[in-house]
C-alpha cells in the first residue's frame, strides 16, 4: 500500500466496509444494553404521563436554562459552536452529500464550499477552546479520563484532516483523502466503545429524564 | 443484621442498574456541568464534589459488567475495579456533600438523573458497610422506636394535650374512617410544635375530617436517606398499616421534604404495589381547601416576605404553584427568589446531611448558596414548609448574623383564618 491510490481505495473499500460493521455491530450491542434492563414496574400513582414529557425532555434539554448559562457561559456557547459546525460540516458540505447520496440513494441541498470552509476553520478553533477548558478548569480536569482525550483527538483529526484535504496541505491529494477517510473510520470503530455513543445514546437518557420528572409533575 | 461487606456492597450496586442508568452512564460526556448546578461545588471549589464523579462506584460496576465492551476489558484486567477503599473516600462524596437535591438532575445536558443514581449508589454504601454513624442511628432509632429522633407517643401527647387547651379544639386520634389521616416529623413535633396547632385549626376551620393515629405518626424515612430499601420498607409499610387500619381515603405528609417523596413516589414501589389510598402534601391539602373556597382568610401579612421551595417538593414532585397560591391569600409583600420553583438551590440539609454530624461544616458551606439567594432579595422573613429546610435556614441565618426570621406556611395560613362566628 505505498502507492497513496491504493491507500485511498483501501480506505474507501475494504477499511471502510470493516468501519461501518463495527460500529453497527458495536451500537446495536450498546442500545441492547441499555434496552435489555429496562425498568421496574412504577406503583406510584403519577402526575402526568411520561411518553409526552420525556419527548418534550429530548427537545428542550438541547437549550440551557439561564442558570447554568451564567455559570458555564464557556461550556453552553462553545459547546453550541462546535456541535453545530460539526453537524453543519458533516451534514452540508458537498462531497459528503455525494458520499451520502451513493450509500443512501438520496441527499439534500449542500453549503457552498466556502461556507462550509468557514465553518470548519471555526469548529477547529472551537475544539482547541474545548481541549484547554478541559486541560485547565478544575472539574474537568478533576473528572477527566484517557478516554475524553481519545475521544477529542480522533474529533479534531476528523475535521481537522477534512480542512487539510480541502487546501490541498497534504500531496498528494489521494493520500490527503486517505486520511481523511480513515480518521472517519476510526472514529466510527470508536464510537460505540467510547463516550462518542452519547450521539445515540443522549435521545434515550433524556427521555428516561423527562419520563421520570414529568410524572411527578415536572417539565424537565 | 447479617455482615455488611464489600461483596454485598457489590451486589446492592448491580441490583440498582437498569436501563436508565446504561443510558445515562453511556452518555456523559465529562462537560462538568453538574457541578455548577451543585451547591456543594458551588460553595467550596472543590472539583471532588461533582455530582457525576459521586456515583463514581454505580458506573464502575455498570461499566465491567453491564457492557460487552467492559465485560471484555474486566477479563483482560483492564476495568477499574470498586474496592473498600474506594467506598470509604467516596463516603463523604456519595453521603455528607449531597443532599439528593436534584438540581443537577435538572440541567445536565445530556438529560443524566444523576440525583437518582445517588440513592441508588447508597444501597450499595450502606450494604457495604459504608455509611455515615449519624445516619445508622437515625435508622436504628427509627426502626426501633418508631422516630429517627426516638421520640414517642407520650410526648406527642403532651403536644395534643397543650394544642387541645390553647385552641379549644379536639385533635382526633385513631378516628376511623375520617377523611385524612395526618402524619406529622419528630422535627416538627419538638421543634416546631406550632404546625400542630395550625393543622387543628385549619382542619376545624373547613371541615375536614382527620386523624392522628397512635399506631404511626411519623412520616419520615430513614430508610430512604441512607438508602436501604429494607429499612425504607418497613418504614413505609407502617404508614400503610395505620392508614389501612383507619380505613381513611387519604395520607397527608406534613411540612417536610423528604419524608413526601419517600411516601408519595417512592413508598409503593417499596412496597410493591399501590395504596388503597392517596398521598398529599399539607400544601397539596391547603391549596384544593383555598380553590373549594374552604378557606376563608382575613388580613395580610405586609412586611416584604420572600419563600424558599423545599427540593423534595417543588423540583422532586412538582408542587410548586400550590405555595405560591396560598402565599398570595396571605401575603401582600412577596417577592420570589431569583432562581425559584424546579431552579430553586438547596438549603444544604436535605438527603440526610442533616442527620450527619460529620458533615455540619459542608452542610452549612452548601447554605452560603442559599445565603447568597436571600441577600439578593433583602426580605423581612422567609417562608417555607419542610421543618428540615427551616431549620437549616433559622441556624444558617444565624449563624451569618441575618436577623431574618424563617415561618412555615402552614401556620401563617393559620394565623389568618377568618375567627368563628
Amino acid at each position: 500500500m505505498s502507492d497513496p491510490m491504493d491507500f485511498l481505495l483501501w480506505t474507501k473499500g475494504p477499511a471502510f466496509e470493516w468501519a461501518i460493521a463495527i460500529f453497527a455491530l458495536g451500537l446495536l450491542a450498546r442500545l441492547l444494553e441499555i434496552f435489555v434492563i429496562g425498568r421496574r414496574p412504577n406503583y406510584a400513582e403519577p402526575r402526568a404521563g411520561e411518553w409526552g414529557p420525556g419527548m418534550r425532555t429530548v427537545f428542550t434539554r438541547s437549550i440551557a436554562d439561564p442558570g447554568t448559562f451564567k455559570s458555564a457561559p464557556f461550556n453552553v456557547v462553545v459547546g453550541w459552536i462546535w456541535h453545530v459546525g460539526f453537524l453543519i460540516v458533516l451534514l452540508l458540505f458537498i462531497p459528503h452529500l455525494e458520499l451520502i447520496k451513493s450509500l443512501l440513494g438520496f441527499a439534500w441541498p449542500g453549503l457552498p464550499n466556502p461556507v462550509v470552509d468557514l465553518v470548519t476553520a471555526v469548529t477547529l478553533v472551537a475544539l482547541v477552546a474545548t481541549l484547554v477548558h478541559r486541560l485547565t478548569h478544575p472539574v474537568k480536569k478533576r473528572i477527566s479520563t484517557v478516554e475524553d482525550y481519545v475521544v477529542w483527538g480522533i474529533t479534531f483529526l476528523v475535521v481537522l484532516s477534512g480542512y487539510l484535504a480541502y487546501h490541498r496541505v497534504i500531496n498528494p491529494y489521494p493520500l490527503a483523502l486517505g486520511l481523511h477517510i480513515l480518521s472517519a473510520e476510526i472514529f466510527l470503530i470508536l464510537l460505540p466503545f467510547t463516550k462518542l455513543t452519547h450521539i445515540f445514546t443522549t435521545v434515550i437518557a433524556r427521555w428516561y429524564n423527562g419520563a421520570s420528572f414529568g410524572r411527578r409533575g415536572v417539565a424537565s | 443484621m447479617s455482615e455488611l461487606t464489600l461483596e454485598r456492597g457489590l451486589a446492592a450496586l448491580r441490583a440498582e442498574i437498569d436501563g436508565p442508568v446504561a443510558a445515562f452512564f453511556s452518555s456523559c460526556v465529562h462537560c462538568g456541568i453538574c457541578a455548577t448546578a451543585c451547591p456543594f461545588y458551588v460553595e467550596t471549589g472543590d472539583p471532588k464534589y461533582t455530582p457525576i464523579l459521586k456515583v463514581e462506584p454505580l458506573r464502575r460496576v455498570w461499566k465491567s459488567e453491564f457492557t460487552l465492551w467492559g465485560r471484555l476489558l474486566s477479563t483482560l484486567g483492564l476495568t477499574k475495579k470498586v474496592t473498600d477503599e474506594m467506598l470509604a473516600e467516596w463516603e463523604e462524596l456519595i453521603y455528607d456533600s449531597c443532599s439528593m437535591c436534584g438540581r443537577c438532575s435538572l440541567v445536565c445536558p445530556v438529560g443524566n438523573d444523576i440525583q437518582a443514581m445517588v440513592r441508588k449508589t447508597r444501597e450499595g454504601m450502606v450494604a457495604s458497610g459504608h455509611a455515615p454513624e449519624g445516619l445508622i442511628a437515625a435508622s436504628v432509632r427509627a426502626i426501633q422506636t418508631g422516630s429517627p429522633m426516638g421520640l414517642q407517643w407520650k410526648t406527642l401527647q403532651v403536644q395534643i394535650e397543650h394544642v387541645q387547651s390553647s385552641t379549644g379544639l379536639e385533635v382526633p386520634v385513631d378516628k376511623a374512617g375520617v377523611d385524612y389521616l395526618a402524619m406529622l416529623s419528630s422535627m416538627e413535633v419538638i421543634n416546631f410544635p406550632e404546625y400542630l396547632e395550625a393543622i387543628t385549626k385549619i382542619f376545624d376551620h373547613a371541615g375536614v375530617t382527620w386523624t392522628l393515629s397512635t399506631q404511626c405518626f411519623e412520616a419520615t424515612n430513614a430508610g430512604i436517606q441512607i438508602g436501604n430499601k429494607d429499612v425504607a420498607a418497613l418504614l413505609v409499610q407502617r404508614v400503610v398499616d395505620a392508614a389501612v387500619k383507619l380505613g381513611v381515603k387519604n395520607v397527608i405528609s406534613p411540612e417536610c421534604g423528604h419524608a413526601y417523596t419517600a411516601i408519595r413516589w417512592e413508598g409503593p414501589n417499596l412496597i410493591g404495589k399501590p395504596y388503597p389510598f392517596k398521598v398529599f402534601h399539607i400544601i397539596e391539602v391547603l391549596d384544593e381547601l383555598r380553590a373549594a373556597g374552604r378557606i376563608k382568610t382575613e388580613g395580610m401579612e405586609t412586611d416584604r416576605l420572600s419563600m424558599h421551595d423545599p427540593c423534595n417538593l417543588a423540583r422532586k414532585s412538582g408542587v410548586i404553584d400550590q405555595q405560591r397560591n396560598l402565599m398570595n391569600l396571605v401575603a401582600d409583600n412577596f417577592v420570589e427568589l431569583k432562581e425559584h420553583g424546579k431552579y430553586q438551590w438547596c438549603c444544604g440539609a436535605g438527603g440526610g446531611v442533616s442527620s450527619n454530624e460529620r458533615a455540619e461544616p459542608l452542610k452549612l458551606a452548601a447554605f452560603k448558596r442559599k445565603k447568597a439567594q436571600i441577600e439578593e432579595v433583602s426580605p423581612a422573613r422567609m417562608v417555607t414548609m419542610c421543618a428540615t429546610c427551616r431549620t437549616q435556614l433559622e441556624e444558617g441565618l444565624e449563624e451569618f448574623n441575618m436577623d431574618i426570621p424563617v415561618v412555615g406556611l402552614t401556620e401563617m395560613i393559620a394565623d389568618h383564618l377568618v375567627e368563628k362566628a
